[in-house]
């Protein structure tokens, strides 16, 4: 046991007990209010060059479940990518006994392998009140007598591409007749999400973040943005596809749903703008009000920017939900497009599953869609165009994140 | 038809320009169900829960009109409700209060079980549409279909919620034949019953038959369900407004497996061994659930979860407040009452604020930052013969609640608040002898079964798998003891003082050592102290922290005042300016302790902010109004230690303390307290020592010449012996410091004197026994008063009903007093004066004083404190005696001038306090009253006479029904006095069948019958439950008076079993001469109208419902 360090730059310092990755790490110190989920949490490549701080002060109970452990889906059973994502965490009380019938290691035997630094014995909520007052801040987590790491702001790389699937790969439905074929952009998304498109009996083919979907929607009856790391403007490459694929009027019927970093590059990709939360919204406990209907939902969370809805072009867009604690913006959906993003999660993993609804709202756009194709007769074969950048032959896909 | 204009929601929140809450239209008046008086299974939750629903209707400007005969509780106070009905809360009451009050609606979901059902027979009947009284909130046919559970199997299963399979019966054999398909173990429940009751497992046909006999007794219909026993047990607390917006408020999982009562299990909030997966699934199952069933408020879900797999099952929904939602409360900070009484009213969740934080919305999730912990509080060794096992039926009699920031903080926290004997978590070698008792009581829970754990780990050197596969209890937790365990094996080993290191001591502190366990655990020959041990640590500069609870764990700012300490922080969240008075509460409800001081606690922090003082309330106790932290400046949930309440006192610089109004709980750490510097209001705690100390007691009565019976302490068996025979029996043997009566008992010969001091503890020059001279057939007589400076200002004279002998606290008692001489009364002001000066008082006291005869009035027991009878005697005078006391513990000016309530004032009504006993879940145990508590509760009523408010009284107990003729009336026990016959011939005439169990009794009774009425012999069987039914049905006995002048010496005894049964059915008993004279008295004058009144054309309203300010003749407190 060794001893260990987090300090935040320009802000206080805490003495612990490392219990991770014997590897003194930097970055962004970020902090969630859930009282569940840490392994989910832990492998959401949104959390990318994080160091995350959790207030529920009892940690690592349930121990890790096995992370190669796959669904009828081959996705990932209990893990939200193949590897931690955090660079480290920092606990009230880290459970060295864990309990639990489905862990086959302890929270630090997995910290230990994957490499993330861990303490424990932080008063977290002193923690929380520094970042809540100042704001998110540069932390580092410094292991026994290392030399302490240069604080390093990963806000400042283009972190989507270091979670990004490198080729594309494709996620069979398992029905005999799949009812769609969806694209998906992947800026570090959640294996939760493939599976909630999957499990509703859709294809899911998986591009890299700065794929031309423009050029090959036309093979889609939906679009999916998923959520991921970092500063939305870094992708700059995806926000100018997007635009290409929005401005383009063949393409006006096409389903297109985003979620948390998927849809603030909608929202840049219509021309808003994006800022970054004092101190952002990380949380299972977000309530959000459907600004149609009014009904309320309790939503999962994870993200440091947002959408500034002033800059919404008001005749393309208007606000879908609203953030009720600090009344930033939660969704947008278009004026006259199938086109609608939340800037929650709500394929949860961890977190209530309240929104789920959302993914029936995507499918049922999509079925309206292929309905309208069928009555025009839009339905094209695979054009030879299109298969400039990739061979999209499903059965030569990989069938999994290709991560080198 | 939906009383809710709207269910769609609409873009309307609190703090948004689209507010526009569409309420419930025409709701001015708003009839509140109490709970009636405390019992097991339904006790001090229900005055938090209806007082917080009455604050937010008050808010909402509606009149409130509140039933509720609990006159101890702070919601049947005017300062909450606008009308209060000291009344039976039964539908026949009810139905009076409708018909002289007309109210617009009605709230049933605040009152406990006895308001659901209440409400669910009103509905029933027609009532409420007859004068078109709404149901906020939750609609009936929702609350029936939570209760019965065929409609409840049929709703889950149209949304695919499994649930346990049940099948509900009517008779014994239809049970047995269910279980036969189930199979065996099996778990019988009753419909319609609070916190278990009637519930039971059975292993085999045998037991069944048994368990189910008896349930049946209890209730119409039964349901007997596969046994989920060693599943992890989980709770949801959800609330759902008239718009479909749902949370889940928080959820708790048990430290017991299934198969404890939630309310007998030691829980933990949130949840500690649960995934993501699992604890949202449970979650989204709640929120379909109390969708589906269409609840308009809050609700509790209960699980039972696979341990080993995403299995689960529904154990039950309570579609109203509960004391889980009264944990659930308190654990997270979310006043739960309050917002489902503002949804019952039409507002959604969004249209209302986070009460916590003011700035977000009410509709969130509330996040911890923090666990807590919540053990029940059992009090079954005052019971003879009681079953002491735990399980489907609820035996605790209240419960605590601890915080802290990791679980062996909160669990040891909460260990301690049990009862100050504990050190923490704690076993001794022998606690359990052998092996096979020790393994036992692992397997099977009792009361003791976390000493139990406590053997076996830190003295046996039991591992976790060997425990957990006894008990079945999650490793997690058990983990969690080991590393307590491993602290205390670190201190076993100190043997010098430096190895008190600062390290160790901060390993100890953190996982929740007090400094008391820490100097018990340490070698003794270091001769060490806890305030040695409170000296060294803080040396090495270990203090505790304060932190707050704000609801979302310090994502938002909030300025909450409630609060709780911890060690495992770095920095506190609140800054000590404000010097505020420190109250210490009751701690936990148990026999002898319960809401009346709560009531006090909450009535001094009023009355200290309304004197312009900051105000610090410490407390621990999940189910009071003192714990809500809008009542006070600052709140501590926290023990009321001397360790604890002297930090406190030291981190706030505190102003001054006030120890005398939380009753004897904090009254035993005045002293340690007052030593330490502390400044501590009202009379001295030297001076208060003084009433305590017996000898001290003694020697200052004898010098203001007060009388007292003849009293010894004795330090062997030869003195004892001596004392006894030199007075003469009966004598009555007690330790000093005495709370509600605890190993006290009246002995009457020789024999039974050996057996009592050897049971009661080892008699020794150190545990000296106090003995003193039993008085029979004396009046006893309860002074309550509060003085200045040794001035008496205010004081109350009750007179009990019952002779000396029995525990004050389950006396009937009323006021003013009805038989006693103006020279009485001046002879008990004169004592109280002489009392006050003697002691120097300044503030609350009480005397118990008795009458024998035309001899001079004894004095048998002085509380230099606030008493269990303060809110009763303040409520039926009109004067709150709280009120008084903090003016006299602030002195000066504040002062009010003396009043002699009992001689210059005349009262045209009558009050009378009656016992609430809860025998009908302690299995077994003796319904027999004695100098020990043995009541968990009381209520009270006015009356135009003693009689009307007796009669009335004694129907606002629990179940309490009326017997109507022709039904039997079975007599028995002690026919050596008149009592029994006296009140036979009382009934006779009435129409009434009478029984007698044998010969001699029906003898003894045709001497005092004087009209021709047979008496006929009922044959009981010995160890016959089903027979004996059978015998009490066929017959028709609807009342048994049995009058037994001792305890049973063993369950064979017939009075007993007569007692039992009688419990066991449920039926009306006495078995004390004087009550039921009086009752027979009250039948005698009351039942012709009753008969009337019940008749279904009756148009009458009988005299006793009036309001409690009619009777007064103006608004009082």
């Amino acid at each position: 046991m060794s001893k260990a360090i987090f300090n935040i730059q320009n802000g206080p310092t805490f003495e612990g007990i490392s219990f991770g990755a014997e590897k003194s790490i930097a970055g962004e110190a970020v902090f969630t209010t859930s009282l569940v989920g840490y392994p989910e949490s832990m492998t959401d490549p949104s959390y990318r060059g994080q160091i995350l701080v959790f207030t529920q002060p009892l940690i690592g109970n349930y121990g890790v479940p096995d992370g190669t452990a796959r669904d009828e889906f081959n996705l990932l059973k209990y893990f939200e990518s193949p590897h931690a994502h955090v660079i480290g965490i920092v606990v009230a009380e880290y459970a060295y006994k864990y309990s639990h019938w489905n862990a086959i290691e302890s929270l630090a035997q997995w910290c230990q392998r994957e490499g993330v630094a861990a303490i424990t014995g932080v008063d977290t909520r002193a923690v929380v009140q520094y970042l809540r007052e100042e704001g998110s801040s540069l932390g580092r987590i410094t292991i026994g007598n290392d030399t302490p790491c240069e604080y390093f702001d990963p806000m400042a790389t283009h972190l989507v591409e270091q979670v990004t699937t490198k080729k594309p790969f494709h996620v069979a439905s398992t029905l005999k007749n799949p009812v769609a074929n969806i694209a998906l952009i992947d800026c570090g998304v959640k294996e939760n999400i493939i599976r909630c498109l999957a499990i509703r009996g859709a294809n899911v083919t998986v591009f890299p973040c700065d794929f031309k979907i423009q050029e090959v929607a036309d093979q889609f009856d939906g679009i999916f943005l998923s959520n991921g790391p970092g500063d939305p403007a870094m992708n700059v490459k995806t926000i100018s596809n997007l635009r290409e694929l929005l401005n383009n009027p063949n393409f006006d019927k096409i389903p297109i749903f985003g979620i948390c970093l998927g849809h603030q590059l909608l929202a840049l990709a219509s021309g808003a703008k994006t800022t970054k939360l004092k101190y952002g919204n990380r949380a299972h406990n977000i309530p959000v009000m459907d600004l149609i209907t009014g009904q309320c939902h309790i939503t999962s969370q994870n993200h440091g920017y947002a959408v500034d809805v002033e800059t919404l072009p008001k005749d393309q867009w208007k606000p879908y939900f609203i953030n009720l604690n600090d009344q930033s913006n939660e969704g947008m959906i278009h004026l006259t497009k199938p086109i609608f993003s939340t800037q929650f999660h709500p394929e949860a993993k961890g977190g209530p599953l309240d929104t789920d609804i959302m993914f029936d709202k995507f499918f049922h756009n999509i079925e309206v869609f292929k309905a309208q194709k069928n009555d025009l007769k839009m339905e094209q074969p695979l054009k030879s165009t299109n298969l400039k950048q990739l061979n999209l032959n499903i059965d030569v896909l990989a069938k999994e994140r290709v991560l080198l | 038809m939906s009383i809710y204009t709207s269910t769609e929601p609409s873009i309307s929140s609190f703090n948004s320009p689209n507010y526009n809450p569409q309420l419930v239209q025409g709701v001015n008046t708003v009839l509140v169900i109490g709970s009636g008086g405390l019992s097991i299974g339904q006790a001090g939750e229900f005055d938090y829960s209806g007082s917080q629903a009455i604050k937010a209707l008050r808010e909402s400007n509606i009149k409130t009109i509140l039933i509720n005969p609990n006159i101890a509780t702070n919601q049947t106070s005017h300062s909450l409700a606008d009308r209060v009905y000291y009344l039976p809360v039964t539908p026949e009451y009810i139905t009076y209060i409708i018909e002289r009050e007309h109210p617009d609606a009605i709230l049933l979901t605040f009152g406990g079980q006895t308001g659901l059902n209440c409400g669910i027979a009103l509905d029933q009947s027609g009532i409420l549409a007859k004068y078109g009284v709404k149901v906020l909130g939750t609609p009936i046919s929702t609350l029936i279909t939570s209760e019965d559970r065929d409609r409840f199997a049929t709703a889950l299963k149209q949304i695919n919620i499994p649930i346990a399979e049940s099948v509900a019966c009517e008779t014994v054999e239809t049970t047995l034949d269910a279980a036969k398909k189930i199979g065996y173990p099996v778990i019988v429940r009753s419909a319609f019953a609070l916190g278990g009751l009637g519930s039971g497992f059975a292993n085999n046909e045998d037991e069944l038959r048994q368990l189910a006999s008896q349930s049946l007794a209890l209730a119409p219909q039964i349901l007997v369900e596969k046994s989920l026993k060693g599943w992890k047990e989980v709770e949801y607390e959800v609330v759902r407004d008239r718009a479909n917006n749902c949370i889940t408020v928080c959820n708790m999982e048990n430290f017991d497996p299934l198969g404890v009562h939630t309310g007998d299990s030691i829980v933990f909030a949130p949840s500690q061994t649960l995934s993501d997966e699992e604890f949202h699934m449970l979650r989204s199952a709640a929120i379909k659930i109390i969708r589906h069933l269409g609840v308009i408020g809050e609700c509790n879900v209960q699980y039972a979860l696979q341990p080993d797999g995403l299995d689960y099952r529904v154990i039950e929904v309570n579609a109203r407040l509960s004391r889980s939602s009264a944990l659930a409360s308190k654990a997270t900070g979310y006043p739960l009452a309050y917002t489902a009484a503002k949804i019952a009213l039409g507002y959604t969740l969004p249209e209302l604020p986070n009460p916590i934080t003011k700035t977000t919305v009410a509709n969130f999730e509330p996040s911890l930052d923090y666990i807590v912990a919540k053990i029940p509080k059992w009090d079954l060794a005052k019971f003879q013969y009681v079953d002491r096992s735990i399980g489907s039926s609820m035996k605790s009699v209240g419960e605590v609640m601890a915080i802290g920031r990791n679980y062996e903080e909160a669990f040891q926290k909460a260990l301690r608040q049990i009862d100050p004997s504990m050190l923490g978590f704690q076993g001794s070698p022998d606690e359990f002898a052998t092996k096979e008792e020790l393994d036992n009581a692992l397997a099977n829970p009792t009361d003791r079964r976390v000493l139990a754990i406590g053997q076996a780990m830190i003295h046996e050197g039991y591992s976790v798998d060997t425990i957990h596969d006894l008990s079945k209890i999650d490793k997690w937790f058990l983990y969690k003891c080991e590393n307590i365990v491993e602290v205390y094996k670190a201190l076993f080993n100190v043997t010098s003082l430096d190895q008190l290191t600062k390290e160790l001591l901060t390993k100890a502190k953190k996982l929740g050592f007090s400094d008391k366990q820490i100097v018990k655990s340490i070698s003794s020959d270091l001769n060490q102290s806890e305030l040695d041990i409170r000296k060294l640590r803080k040396s090495y500069g270990i203090v505790p922290f304060v932190k707050r609870i704000d609801t979302l764990a310090a994502e938002f700012p909030a300025m909450t005042n409630y609060l709780y300490t911890t060690y495992n922080a770095v920095k506190s969240d609140v800054e000590f300016n404000e010097n505020g008075m420190l109250v210490l509460g009751s701690g936990v409800y148990r026999i002898g302790s319960s809401v009346e001081f709560d009531w006090c606690a909450v009535n001094t922090a009023n009355t200290l902010r309304k004197e312009g003082k900051k105000t610090i309330m410490i407390n621990y106790n999940p189910e009071t109004v003192s714990t809500d932290f809008d009542e006070v400046d600052r709140l501590y949930f926290e023990e009321l230690s001397f360790e604890r309440v002297m930090d406190i006192y030291e981190l706030e610089q505190s102003e001054g303390c006030i120890i005398s109004v939380g009753g004897q709980q904090p009254q035993n750490i005045a002293l340690s307290l007052f030593e330490n510097g502390c400044n501590i209001l009202g009379t001295s705690p030297m001076d208060i020592d003084k009433a305590e100390n017996r000898h001290k007691f003694s020697t200052i009565l004898d010098s203001i010449r007060v009388d007292q019976p003849e009293w010894s302490e004795l330090s062997s068996m030869e003195e004892a012996n001596k004392f006894a025979l030199k007075v003469g029996f009966p004598v009555l043997i007690r330790p000093s410091y005495v709370l509600s009566g605890a190993a006290m008992s009246v002995v009457n010969d020789v024999d039974e004197l050996k057996v009592k001091l050897s049971l009661a503890s080892d008699i020794s020059p150190d545990h000296p026994v106090v003995m003193s001279k039993f008085i029979e057939g004396a009046q006893e007589i309860d002074v309550d008063a509060v003085a200045y400076k040794g001035k008496v200002l205010v004081h109350a004279i009750s007179e009990h009903i019952e002779n000396a002998g029995i525990h004050s606290g389950d006396a009937s008692l009323i006021l003013p007093p009805q038989h006693l001489s103006n020279d009485t009364k001046r002879e008990l002001k004169d004592i109280a004066d002489k009392v006050a000066i003697a002691w120097n008082i300044t503030g609350p006291f009480n005397m118990q004083i008795i009458k024998d005869g035309k001899k001079p009035l004894k004095v048998i027991e002085c509380n230099i404190r606030a008493s269990r009878s303060f809110p009763f005697v303040s409520k039926v005078l009109g004067v709150n005696f709280i009120e008084v006391a903090v003016k006299a513990f602030l002195g000066g000016d504040k002062v009010p001038e003396p009043v002699d309530l009992m001689m210059d004032r005349q009262y045209n009504y009558v009050a009378t306090k009656v016992p609430q006993f809860s025998f009908t879940r302690l299995a077994g145990a003796d319904p027999f009253l004695g100098v020990e508590m043995a009541s968990t509760g009381e209520v009270a009523s006015f009356g135009k006479d003693y009689l009307e408010s007796y009669w009335t009284a004694i129907q606002s107990t629990m179940n309490f029904k009326v017997p109507l003729p022709p039904s039997g009336i079975l007599f028995g026990g002690d026919l050596s006095k008149d009592h029994l016959g006296n009140v036979a011939h009382e009934l006779e005439g009435l129409g009434f069948h009478f029984f007698a169990p044998n010969e001699k009794t029906k003898e003894y009774l045709a001497k005092y019958i004087k009209k021709d009425i047979t008496v006929e012999i009922l044959d009981f069987p010995k160890n016959d439950n089903k027979k004996i039914r059978a015998l009490f049905e066929d017959n028709d006995i609807k009342c048994v008076f049995n009058l037994a002048s001792k305890r049973a010496e063993n369950t064979d005894d017939q009075d007993y079993q007569m007692r039992r049964q009688a419990i066991d059915f449920a039926l009306p008993l006495f078995n004390e001469p004087q009550t039921a004279q009086l009752f027979a008295k009250a039948l005698h004058a009351k039942i012709g109208e009753k008969v009337e009144l019940l008749k279904a054309d009756n148009k009458k309203i009988p005299s006793e419902v009036l309001s409690w300010e009619e009777f007064l003749g103006y608004k009082a407190i």
